[in-house]
């Protein structure tokens, strides 16, 4: 990884006045700009066919502007292969059958550090780190398609984790999975954030976006609608329904206890609501 | 009338050790919205495909136990008899649309029964008009959205008038509008044609008011069947089942647990707001 402490601040990922049609001629994208720095853990929402996943192909170069400009690591999204911009972003399909065609999983995550041409031993040590960061090391003789779901889009997550790559942008990695399966899913994903690792979700679950994202960009109808931090995110009920998304109850009862006073900081999750009543019951002593 | 009746129902696929279902004995009234709420592999399929017959008449399985849909013993009622009662909606609407036009969507299954020509056009506007895609007739499936295509799924089914609608993860593929739309026709099919509606999901989080009754299932078996404010209240019940407690009833309960003696249980938003304001208002003499 080519962390320079200095570039901390400087965006990883700028679309500027961004458009995009399909051909046929649907405009997917109209007049995108968004900044992702580095270390942001951002949430790209948004009604079913608002643009969500045309823009987070654009994120790696999967497509191309039909005008405006997407950098990515500071290099023209236009000017340079998507083999070159997959060190910068790596892109987890929302379906894991999508990448997945190797015989064994340990094949799998080698696969792409291999093609990259980096020596065996600092291969191995990026295939061993992915493996045990994604707590499939125990699967590792099996064979992908033999694999849950769950486990299957995290084989899927550990081939491109195993790229090192500064940014991971993935497209609703939660559909079909169980709220268990999910809540694995992203507690790897903190751990990923924790290792200083970009992070960019499309998602419809609201509530996995209250508890484990900052920043929201809500999509619709190919604009941006709305871009602000989670807590402001779900603080405004009627720009949410225009947005066909809709807030998790805690975080509405949070919010609704805050205007009347009762409490002083939102929750995302039961438990923080419920630290919230006993630090405030606590000062009121 | 039960709308239908398992009683010690054993489901084993064709090649399967396990058993997909295990002594399931559950009855429903015509007219009850039910919840059938399970992670993935609980059976919740199973049951579903049990009630239209495709279990086992086209998916075999030995099925042990009595199976009878309103009043029919399943295993002895085609498929084809069954679809006139039970209407099947399926988690990708994808996975069932399959004809050029919305219109030969929604009319096929009452072809396919021989209808009458007119009567099949009257039954394709009721059914386009009570899933609100009226007007739609000429265009073609592929061209709709998301929660259309849901919509489309559910006319073709309800053109065959069922008087019993089940939906296996009808929410898969909705944005949250897409879901509250969703939920408010399943309302409305239930208080306009006393429709009793079965839906399997994972996730209660945005059913705990449209259902009258929860069952809950963990491999195979029934662990939990009542009232939603009361299965939904069971917490370590659902989070051994693999399913994730709705917020407002887990808050209930860790609130419970942390202020022994001073909440009283809640289910809704609002009486979580009162419960709240009320224990900080009261605030001292808590344990250190």
């Amino acid at each position: 990884m080519n962390a320079v402490v200095t570039a901390q601040r400087l965006p990883v990922i700028s679309l500027q006045d961004v458009s995009f049609s399909y051909e046929g001629g649907i405009e997917a994208l109209k007049r995108v700009s968004l900044r992702v720095a580095k270390g942001e853990k951002v949430a790209v929402v948004g009604g079913n066919g608002s643009g969500k996943t045309t823009l987070a192909k654009h994120l790696n170069g999967l497509l191309k502007p039909s005008s405006g400009k997407v950098l990515i690591g500071g290099q023209d999204s236009s000017r340079t292969s998507v083999a070159t911009l997959a060190r910068t972003v790596g892109y987890v399909f929302q379906n894991p059958d999508y990448q997945l065609f190797c015989t064994s999983v340990e094949e799998e995550v080698r696969f792409g550090p291999h093609s990259m041409g980096l020596g065996r031993d600092d291969e191995s040590a990026l295939v061993e780190r992915s493996m045990k960061l994604m707590g499939i090391g125990h699967l590792r003789e099996q064979s992908p398609i033999s694999l849950s779901l769950g486990d299957r889009r995290k084989v899927a997550i550990a081939s491109v984790l195993a790229t090192s790559p500064e940014v991971f942008v993935l497209d609703e990695p939660t559909t079909g999975l169980d709220t268990v399966e999910s809540a694995q899913l992203m507690a790897t994903l903190d751990v990923l954030r924790s290792e200083g690792m970009t992070v960019v979700l499309i998602t419809h679950e609201m509530r996995l976006v209250a508890q484990h994202m900052d920043r929201v960009i809500a999509m619709s109808e190919g604009s941006v609608a709305f871009d602000t931090e989670v807590e402001e995110a779900f603080s405004d009920s009627d720009r949410l329904r225009r947005c066909k998304l809709l807030a998790p109850p805690i975080t509405v009862l949070a919010q609704r206890l805050r205007a009347q006073g009762a409490l002083s900081k939102g929750a995302a999750t039961p438990l923080q609501l419920v630290e919230q009543v006993v630090r405030v019951r606590g000062e009121r002593r | 009338m039960r709308a239908f009746e398992l009683t010690k129902t054993r489901v084993r696929y064709r090649g399967s050790d396990i058993l997909a279902l295990c002594d399931v004995s559950v009855g429903v009234d015509e007219g009850e919205i039910v919840l059938l709420l399970g992670s993935n592999n609980a059976g919740k399929s199973t049951f579903c495909r049990l009630l239209n017959g495709l279990v086992p008449h086209s998916i075999p399985a030995q099925v042990d136990g009595a199976v009878e849909v309103l009043g029919r013993d399943v295993s002895k009622t085609s498929v084809a008899r069954l679809a006139t009662l039970v209407g099947m909606v399926f988690q990708e609407p994808e996975s069932q649309l399959f004809c050029m036009s919305v219109e030969e969507e929604v009319a096929f299954g009452p072809e396919n029964i021989a209808i009458p020509r007119a009567e099949i056009i009257s039954r394709v506007e009721w059914a386009l008009g009570v899933v609100g895609l009226s007007g739609y007739n000429a265009r073609p499936p592929s061209n709709l959205s998301g929660g259309e295509k849901q919509r489309l799924a559910i006319a073709a089914a309800l053109s065959m008038r069922p008087r019993l609608l089940v939906l296996d993860e009808p929410a898969y593929a909705l944005d949250p509008a897409g879901r509250t739309d969703l939920y408010a026709l399943l309302r409305t099919l239930r208080e306009r044609y006393g429709m009793t509606i079965i839906i399997a999901e994972r996730d209660a989080e945005e059913l705990t008011e449209l259902c009258d009754r929860v069952i809950l299932l963990r491999s195979g078996r029934v662990v939990a069947d009542g009232a939603p404010s009361e299965v939904l209240s069971r917490i370590d019940e659902m989070v051994v089942a693999g399913v994730s407690p709705p917020q407002i009833a887990h808050l209930s309960a860790l609130l419970a647990d942390r202020f022994p003696g001073k909440t009283r249980p809640f289910f809704t938003m609002g009486g979580a707001e009162k419960e709240i304001a009320d224990l900080v208002r009261t605030s001292g003499g808590d344990a250190p």
